[in-house]
This record gives C-alpha cells, sequence and structure tokens, in this order.
C-alpha cells in the first residue's frame, strides 16, 4: 500500500471516528423519540469548550473533562424537559425548528459565556506522530478511535444486558407497545436525550487536541455527523459507526485523488444518493417513511 | 357587506392594499423602505414556501437555494452575458422551476425527517457550489448584479422597488388564495391530512406534491432575482442553511396554512433583527429563544393562535 | 417700556440663537460603525468593536474632536454582506452619521459600497482585499494592507531564500480565496511558480490528505498558506505531523498569537508577514512606528486583558485617520473629509505610514509589512 494511499486512510479513519461519535448523539435520540436533534452539535461544542474553560481556571484537566460531560447531559436533559416533551406529538416540522432553535440559542449563550476565538487542548499522551506504514499517524487519533471503540462497545452492553437500554430498543421499535408492557416511555426519552448529550461532549473533548474547538465548532460537525447517521442507518449505532467512518474515508479520499475544493460536497452528495435509493442506510431498518 | 369583505380573498386582499398603499406614510426614510421592501420579497418567498409546508405537509430545509440559484441565474446572466434584466430574471426562474421539478419527484417520495434531510443536503450542495465556483458566481465575497432596467428605463431609487416589490406581493397572495381554493388547494390539504386516504379517493399525490413544490421554487426563485437587482450584490450566505431556517421559521411563526399567515410572519422576522439591534450580544439567544418559544407556547403560528383567540371571544 | 422690551426681546433672541450655536455645536459627531462582531468573522469584528470603543471613550476624555463629542453609532452584521448594507443603509439615513469606519470582510465591504457611493459619505473599510481599492472609488478608502501586498512580501522572501517552486494551500473563505487569486496573479512576475494548489473547508478538521498531496508533488520547495481562522492552524500541526520540512509560509490573516498558541510547537520556524503591532516591543527606539503600536498595544491589553491583534489595529487607525482629516478639514462635512482624508500624507498608524492619494486610497506600501518569524512561541523580526 502506498504511502500516500496509507495516509489518506488514517487520516479518513480519524476524522470518521469523529463523525461516528456525533451520528451515535443523533441515532441514540432518534431511536428513542424519532426527532432529529439538530443541536448535537452543540453538545460537541460544549464539551470542548467547557473543559478548555474549566482547565483554564487550574482545574486538573481530567476533571475540566468530567465536569464538562455532566455539564452536557444536564444541557440534553434541560433540552428535553423544556422544549421536546411540550411539543410532543407535534409535527415534523415544528419539532425540527425547535431543535434547530435550540441549536441556534446554545450557539449565542456560548458566544456570551465563553468568547469568539479558538482554542485548543494538549493532545493526551504527547504529539508525537506514529509511523505507520509509511503514514504518520497521531496518537491522539488513536485515542479518538479507540474511545469509539469502547463506547460502541458500552452502548451494545447497555442496549443489550440492561433494562434500560433494553427499554430504550423497545421504545424505538414500538412506542405503543413499549408503553403496553409498562415501560416509561417519557423516561426513556429524558435518559436518551441526556446520554447523547454526554456522547456528543466526549466527542468534542477527544477531537480538541486535533481541531481545535470555538463556540461554533457544532454546526459543521453537526451536519457532518448527521450525513454519517443517515449514510449508516438512522437508528442504528453499527450503522452510526460505519457511516462515520465511511464518510471520513470517503473525503479524504477524494480530498487526495479527485479534487479538494469540493471535499465538503461529498458529505452531502453520499447522504443525498442514500436517501434516494436506501433511505434507511446501510445498517436502518428496512421500514422507510415512503410512499 | 361584512360577508363580502370577511372572504380570505376579496376582503384580505383589500386590507393588504390599504396596508401597502398607506404604509408610505410612516415611512420618514430610505432605510425604512429598504426594510419594506425587504419584507415584501421575504413574504413573497414564504407565501409560495407556506404552500408546501402549511398545506401540503410537507417541508423544505433548502429553500434558499431556490431563493439563491434565482438570484445569481439572473445575476451571472444580466451581468456576465449581458441579458436584459427583465429576460434574466424571467430565464432564471424558469431554470429553477425545471430545476425544481426534476428533483421534486424523487425528493418527494420521502416524507418526514427524511424529506427535511434530503432538503437540507440539496440547500448545502447548491451553496458550496456557489462559493466555490468563483470564476461564475465571484466565489464567497460575492458579486455585484447590474440594477433592473424595464425597456430602458433603470428601476432604482427605495420608492419605485416599493411598489413594485408591493404590487408583486399582492400578485403572490392572490395566486396563492386562489390555488388554495382550487381543486390543487383541496387535494393538497386532503394529501396534507393523510396520504393514504388522499390516494385512495383518486387524488395522484406525487403529482400534486411535485406541483406545489415547483410553484413554491418559482415563488422564491422570483424573490431571489429581485433581491439580487435591488441590492446589486449578491453572495452565498443567501443560499445558506440558516437562510432556508429563517424562511421556515417565517412560515410556522406566521401560521402554517394561511398565507397571511407567511406575510405577518416575513414581516416580523424580517425587522425583528433591526429590533434586536439594541441587543447587540444577546441577538442570536432571542432568536434562539423566539423560535424555540413561538414552537412550544403558539405551535399553531401566531394569526392562526390569534384567530382562534378572537373566535373564542366571539362564540357566534 | 417698549425700549426696555425691544432691548430685552433682541437681548433674548440673541440669547437663545447663541444657545442654539452652542447646542448644535455641542452635537456630537456621529461615527457609524457595521462589523462582524458574531458569526464567522467575529475574529475580525469583536477586536474591531472594542478598540471602536475604547478609542471612541479616550478622545472624548480628552475633549472630543473639534470640541464636540464623539459618538459612536456600532451594528453587528455578522459576517452577512445583507445586513451589512441594511446597517449602513440605517447608520446614512436614520442615523445620520458623519463617517463610516467598517465592513470587516470584503463581501460586507463590497456590498455597501454603492450605497455609500451614492450618498456620498466617507467609509474607511477594515477588510482586506485589493478589490475595494482598486478600481479606486471617491468616496471608499481602507486601512488594511491588501492581500496582494501580503502575496510580494512573502514572494520577495522565498527569493531572498532561493525558493523558485512553491505549493499553495488555501481555504474556501473570501479571504482565503481573495489572496489565492492575487499571489496567483503576481507569482510570475515575482519569478516564483506556483506548482501546486490544494484547498480545503470552513471547519475541515484534517488537512492531511491534501498535504500528502503536496509532499509527492517533485520540486516543491515552500509551502504558502493563504488562510485564515481555524484552518491554518490546523495546516500548521498537519503538516509537522507528516514530517515536511520545506520552510511554510502564513498570511496575514493569522497574524495573531492565537494562531501561535493553536499550531503549538508545530509552529516554530513558521514566516509571516505582519504590522508592527505584535514585535511592537522588541522595535528599535528609533522605529517611527514604536510609539504608536507599543501605544496602542498598553491600552487594548490593559483594558481587555487579551492579547492585541492587527485586526483591532486596522479598526485604529480607520478612526484615527478619520479624526486627523477631521481635525485638518475643521469640520466633519462629509465632502471636505473626504478631500482631508485622500490628502493623508506621513501619517503613523499600527498599519504603517500612510500617504493617501486621489489613485491610492489605502496609502500603505510594502514597508508597512514586516517579515515575521515564529521562535520559541513568540514572533521575530526577520531582519
Amino acid at each position: 500500500m502506498s504511502a500516500q494511499l496509507a495516509q489518506y486512510l488514517l487520516s479518513g479513519i480519524t476524522i470518521g471516528a469523529i463523525y461516528a461519535l456525533v451520528a451515535l448523539g443523533f441515532s441514540i435520540i432518534f431511536n428513542a423519540s424519532h426527532v432529529i436533534n439538530f443541536a448535537q452539535g452543540e453538545f460537541v461544542m460544549i464539551g470542548g469548550m467547557t473543559t478548555v474553560s474549566l482547565a483554564g481556571t487550574g482545574l486538573p484537566v481530567p476533571a475540566a473533562m468530567v465536569a464538562a460531560v455532566l455539564l452536557s447531559a444536564l444541557v440534553g436533559l434541560a433540552l428535553e424537559k423544556f422544549a421536546v416533551e411540550p411539543a410532543r406529538g407535534a409535527p415534523v416540522v415544528t419539532l425540527v425548528i425547535i431543535t434547530i432553535g435550540a441549536s441556534i440559542l446554545l450557539r449565542g449563550i456560548a458566544a456570551l459565556v465563553w468568547d469568539k476565538k479558538l482554542h485548543t487542548l494538549a493532545p493526551f499522551s504527547g504529539n508525537t506522530p506514529i509511523e505507520v506504514a509509511g503514514a504518520a499517524l497521531l496518537p491522539q487519533s488513536l485515542w479518538v478511535v479507540g474511545v469509539t471503540l469502547a463506547i460502541v462497545l458500552a452502548l451494545s452492553w447497555f442496549f443489550g444486558r440492561t433494562l434500560l437500554g433494553k427499554a430504550m430498543l423497545a421504545t424505538s421499535t414500538q412506542r405503543t407497545a413499549a408503553q403496553l408492557v409498562g415501560i416509561n416511555v417519557r423516561r426513556v426519552l429524558f435518559v436518551s436525550f441526556g446520554l447523547s448529550a454526554g456522547l456528543g461532549a466526549v466527542a468534542g473533548i477527544l477531537i480538541t487536541p486535533i481541531t481545535l474547538t470555538s463556540w461554533d465548532v457544532g454546526v459543521m460537525l453537526g451536519l457532518k455527523g448527521f450525513a454519517a447517521a443517515v449514510l449508516g442507518g438512522l437508528g442504528s449505532g453499527p450503522g452510526a459507526v460505519l457511516g462515520g467512518v465511511l464518510l471520513g474515508v470517503a473525503e479524504s479520499l477524494s480530498a487526495g485523488y479527485v479534487s479538494s475544493a469540493y471535499k465538503d460536497v461529498i458529505a452531502f452528495v453520499l447522504m443525498l444518493a442514500m436517501l434516494f435509493f436506501m433511505p434507511t442506510g446501510i445498517l436502518g431498518s428496512r421500514a422507510a417513511e415512503r410512499v | 357587506m361584512i360577508s363580502w369583505l370577511s372572504s380570505p380573498r376579496r376582503g384580505g386582499l383589500l386590507a393588504l392594499l390599504a396596508v401597502i398603499a398607506a404604509l408610505p406614510l410612516a415611512l420618514p426614510n430610505n432605510y425604512f423602505y429598504e426594510v419594506a421592501i425587504l419584507v415584501g420579497l421575504n413574504a413573497i418567498v414564504c407565501v409560495g414556501l407556506n404552500l408546501l409546508i402549511g398545506y401540503a405537509g410537507q417541508i423544505s430545509l433548502g429553500h434558499a437555494g431556490f431563493f439563491g440559484l434565482g438570484a445569481y441565474g439572473s445575476a451571472i446572466l444580466s451581468t456576465r452575458f449581458d441579458w436584459p434584466p427583465l429576460v434574466s430574471i424571467a430565464a432564471a426562474t424558469l431554470g429553477v422551476g425545471a430545476i425544481a421539478y426534476l428533483i421534486g419527484r424523487p425528493i418527494l417520495r420521502l416524507k418526514g425527517h427524511y424529506l427535511a434531510m434530503a432538503t437540507l443536503g440539496m440547500g448545502v450542495i447548491v451553496s458550496i457550489v456557489a462559493a466555490t465556483e468563483d470564476r461564475w458566481t465571484g466565489g464567497p465575497d460575492g458579486m455585484p448584479v447590474k440594477p433592473l432596467g424595464v425597456l430602458g428605463a433603470t428601476i432604482s431609487g427605495e420608492g419605485t422597488w416599493y411598489w413594485v416589490v408591493g404590487a408583486l406581493l399582492l400578485a403572490a397572495v392572490w395566486l396563492s388564495l386562489n390555488l388554495v381554493e382550487s381543486p390543487t388547494g383541496r387535494a393538497l390539504r386532503a394529501l396534507s391530512a393523510s396520504e393514504v386516504a388522499a390516494e385512495v379517493s383518486g387524488i395522484d399525490s406525487a403529482r400534486q406534491k411535485v406541483r406545489v413544490f415547483v410553484i413554491s421554487a418559482l415563488f422564491a426563485a422570483v424573490a431571489g432575482s429581485l433581491t439580487a437587482h435591488y441590492s446589486g450584490f449578491i453572495t452565498p450566505s443567501k443560499l445558506s442553511f440558516f437562510h432556508s431556517i429563517e424562511f421556515v421559521t417565517m412560515v410556522v411563526f406566521g401560521g402554517m396554512a394561511s398565507t397571511y399567515g407567511a406575510v405577518v410572519g416575513a414581516a416580523v422576522l424580517t425587522t425583528l433583527p433591526q429590533l434586536l439591534t439594541v441587543f447587540r450580544d444577546y441577538e442570536m439567544v432571542v432568536f434562539g429563544a423566539v423560535m424555540m418559544g413561538t414552537m412550544i407556547f403558539m405551535p399553531k403560528g401566531l394569526v392562526p393562535s390569534l384567530g382562534e383567540l378572537a373566535a373564542r371571544k366571539d362564540p357566534r | 417700556m417698549k425700549r426696555i422690551s425691544v432691548a430685552s426681546v433682541l437681548g433674548l433672541t440673541v440669547a437663545w440663537l447663541g444657545l442654539a450655536g452652542i447646542a448644535s455645536a455641542q452635537e456630537p459627531i456621529k461615527v457609524g460603525a457595521f462589523l462582524s462582531v458574531t458569526g464567522p468573522a467575529a475574529f475580525l469584528g469583536d477586536p474591531e468593536q472594542k478598540t471602536l470603543d475604547l478609542y471612541v471613550e479616550k478622545l472624548n476624555a480628552a475633549g472630543g474632536v473639534l470640541g464636540r463629542r464623539l459618538e459612536l453609532v456600532a451594528y453587528d452584521s455578522a459576517g452577512d454582506a445583507e445586513k451589512a448594507r441594511t446597517f449602513a443603509r440605517r447608520l446614512i439615513e436614520q442615523d445620520k452619521v458623519d463617517v463610516i469606519v467598517g465592513g470587516s470582510t470584503t463581501g460586507e465591504t463590497m456590498a455597501v459600497v454603492p450605497l455609500v457611493e451614492a450618498a456620498g459619505i466617507p467609509f474607511i473599510s477594515l477588510a482586506g482585499a485589493v478589490v475595494i481599492i482598486e478600481p479606486v472609488k471617491k468616496w471608499v478608502f481602507k486601512t488594511p494592507h491588501t492581500d496582494r501586498m501580503a502575496c510580494e512580501k512573502i514572494f520577495v522572501d522565498m527569493r531572498s531564500r532561493g525558493v523558485a517552486k512553491i505549493a499553495l494551500i488555501s481555504g474556501s473563505g473570501g479571504f482565503d480565496k481573495s489572496m489565492r487569486a492575487e499571489c496567483l496573479k503576481v507569482a510570475a512576475q515575482d519569478k516564483i511558480d506556483i506548482v501546486a494548489d490544494e484547498s480545503y473547508g470552513a471547519g475541515d478538521a484534517d488537512m492531511t490528505a491534501q498535504l500528502t498531496k503536496i509532499r509527492t508533488t517533485p520540486g516543491v520547495q515552500a509551502v504558502l498558506n493563504a488562510g485564515f481562522g481555524q484552518g491554518p492552524a490546523i495546516v500548521t500541526k498537519n503538516f509537522r505531523q507528516i514530517g515536511m520540512t520545506v520552510p511554510l509560509y502564513q498570511s496575514h490573516g493569522v497574524a495573531s498569537k492565537e494562531y501561535v498558541k493553536l499550531s503549538g510547537e508545530a509552529a516554530e520556524g513558521v514566516r509571516l508577514p505582519a504590522a508592527a503591532l505584535l514585535v511592537a516591543e522588541s522595535l528599535a527606539d528609533s522605529d517611527p512606528q514604536k510609539k504608536v503600536v507599543v501605544g496602542y498595544k498598553r491600552d487594548y491589553e490593559g483594558r481587555f486583558k487579551s492579547e492585541v491583534s492587527t485586526f483591532g489595529g486596522h479598526a485604529y487607525d480607520g478612526l484615527m485617520l478619520a479624526v486627523e482629516a477631521m481635525k485638518r478639514a475643521g469640520s466633519a462635512d462629509k465632502a471636505k473629509v473626504r478631500d482631508a482624508l485622500e490628502a493623508t500624507r506621513g501619517y503613523m498608524g499600527t498599519a504603517g505610514v500612510v500617504n493617501m492619494s486621489a489613485q491610492d486610497h489605502m496609502g500603505l506600501d510594502l514597508t508597512a509589512f514586516r517579515m515575521l518569524e515564529v521562535r520559541k512561541g513568540d514572533w521575530t523580526l526577520v531582519k
């Protein structure tokens, strides 16, 4: 394998892992509520920015990270309680506007509470690149991929083995049936938002040493993570990961071999193609909302 | 007399005409005229978008794409190819209509969130292309646009533009009201209530959906090209995802399935940023809060909610 | 009785007119501004806004201009050209300002130009592209160096190191594209051959693909990153990550400590053209620019507790140029101020010495740019 190709693949997988984490957040919420949470990208932003600002006040970085994840989860819970729940049963358009409004609100608050500059975190284990097949891999990328895998495994254990997790799965498959067997659907919804928000924050913390963070870092990441979720199949955990990695690698390869100018378009073209031909995505459930 | 006036078509149009005619008395300078013109242009887009979202029950998160394609189309044809501006506007509008027709069929087979995502994707792709193809579009910094000339005379000056936009808005509202009360309109409403039931009654839902999609795209394209010629300048931010959201918010805020609601929504949300300048740093926060608040507490939108309040007070 | 009342009426009238005269003399001079304080160009607009606020306050504390108070009317255009236009119209028609300093980005500036030309009000832009003043427009001036000058300065430095073939990498923003276009235009005449031309998108997190492509292009002796914002920091980090050792040049768009902090050790050895403001303290005492830049740096950092940036410096220059012009014209009359602005000679700003003319509404030359290199996390002047 040529060193060039190796480099493209490695950077594609790194960025793909980031997209995967964001996509996971989308999928969990979609699973529980059939709501696309357009504010998912802002959770990523909150994770990174909170860690940076807390670490700046002298708090040890690991503590700052935990605090950031907790804060983000709280924001997610608040979003569900005060914005999504009152609008339960509303048409899709209404829910879309609510979550988009939430993302604008969160960004506005972030710009006020923090600042409009870019920030970074020190990489977890140094900056010396590791040579792999002639390409240079940053240690931080290993962290990103590693933690993503760990999270996917943890989530599959959670959904497969714990009662709450199984309840969440049941709700996503058939809400009414879940209610009939006594599952508190409202609580499932509540938890799913908190969980997604926490995940988003973890993604934000992991990638800040590589891609920097700022008050509006969530916009593009949110959109791309979204495209990745659609690619892999909305509502499917493995699908989110697959979609993320595919998207990242596709972007990297097209930037390397085709044209770097249109790299950003790749994500959306792929998403559109998927929606036209296989709306449920590669690993999504076969039930589609099509006429 | 009252019943004649209270029919939305006649009474409402007259009221709108009265407002448009009388407003200049309250506009002290060109700045106010400019805001009024922008309100009118946004209202045209919203009236069209409302047909799609409110009456047909679909969703589009990429309508700024049609707006922008109309704007850039007319800008490029008139400024780079020296076509007469009126012809450019017509050509750009028809071109956008054709594009809407071509993508309408495949895209409208999707529903709900999938449709939202697809339209979002389209919008983003168009905006990236506009920002990248700088040879044609001038890139992210945009390009200047020739002013609008009709039969040799240039339309310039806020006053003239005001009447042009006002007349077009009246035309757009009239068209929309007519459509709503026509068989197509009834078909759309049936469609939005239940697509399956509509199909069973013999409505070709796919065709109707594409039809209203194209109409709303045409409205957006006309407004877009006029905006380009009015401002004398066009940038890719007019095609952005955020701009699409602004349009959808205007429609939903004013009231879905209400043509006048779309106009009111456009009016309120276009003037809001001007009023919010007092808040300087808090603009985004307030805007986001308004979006969320309206949807949570007034999900039907402003005009229908007010209508409900009025009806409750007057139980006839 | 009558004589007294005539006298008293006359006296009252004179007093009234006198008061009116004083009152109108007390009427503040209005400086209008539209800046991208929020949005994608907040990097620019935020320090610009702070600078204008700070210096309008200081000028007023020192007695104002021409005995009148200065009033700043500022709006946030959030990087949107349409908003910029509406706010410019508001400044002109509603707020009736005497001069406009603003337009953080080229797009916003260009959208406002027709308005300003039609209304006949002096407008000092804070944006970078050369198209703002070329062709020269009667009422439009600008304070930042043009992107073309940045290219030229960089190319001169490259030639002095024996570099002839380079790779270009730029982002998708307006600044990036404009600078890339200018560099492509002047490369041939500056004897530089651009053999690779890559780009990345806004908010892209990883540029190793593009840089790998550049690394495998034969003959590349240096890399120029015409960028602004987040991209250049990531490019710099990726550059070191994949082990590239040729010289890396950045643009004046990242002339701030932020960039150095964000890029970390990867920024070592990076060169870029910038205003002397960044190395204010290390200038020789005999340097004519030292007093102005040190003064601005102390004022800004003292008040806002954050690193000074060249963008804020542009706003300072814009405001001060307008104020100087008013003082020379002896009034805030728009036409007189415009003429006075055009006649600016030898004015020392944070960007450099300004000599305007009817053909040159920017007034800076290549000496206004200093070539800086990053050493141990700090700027050093390249002699």
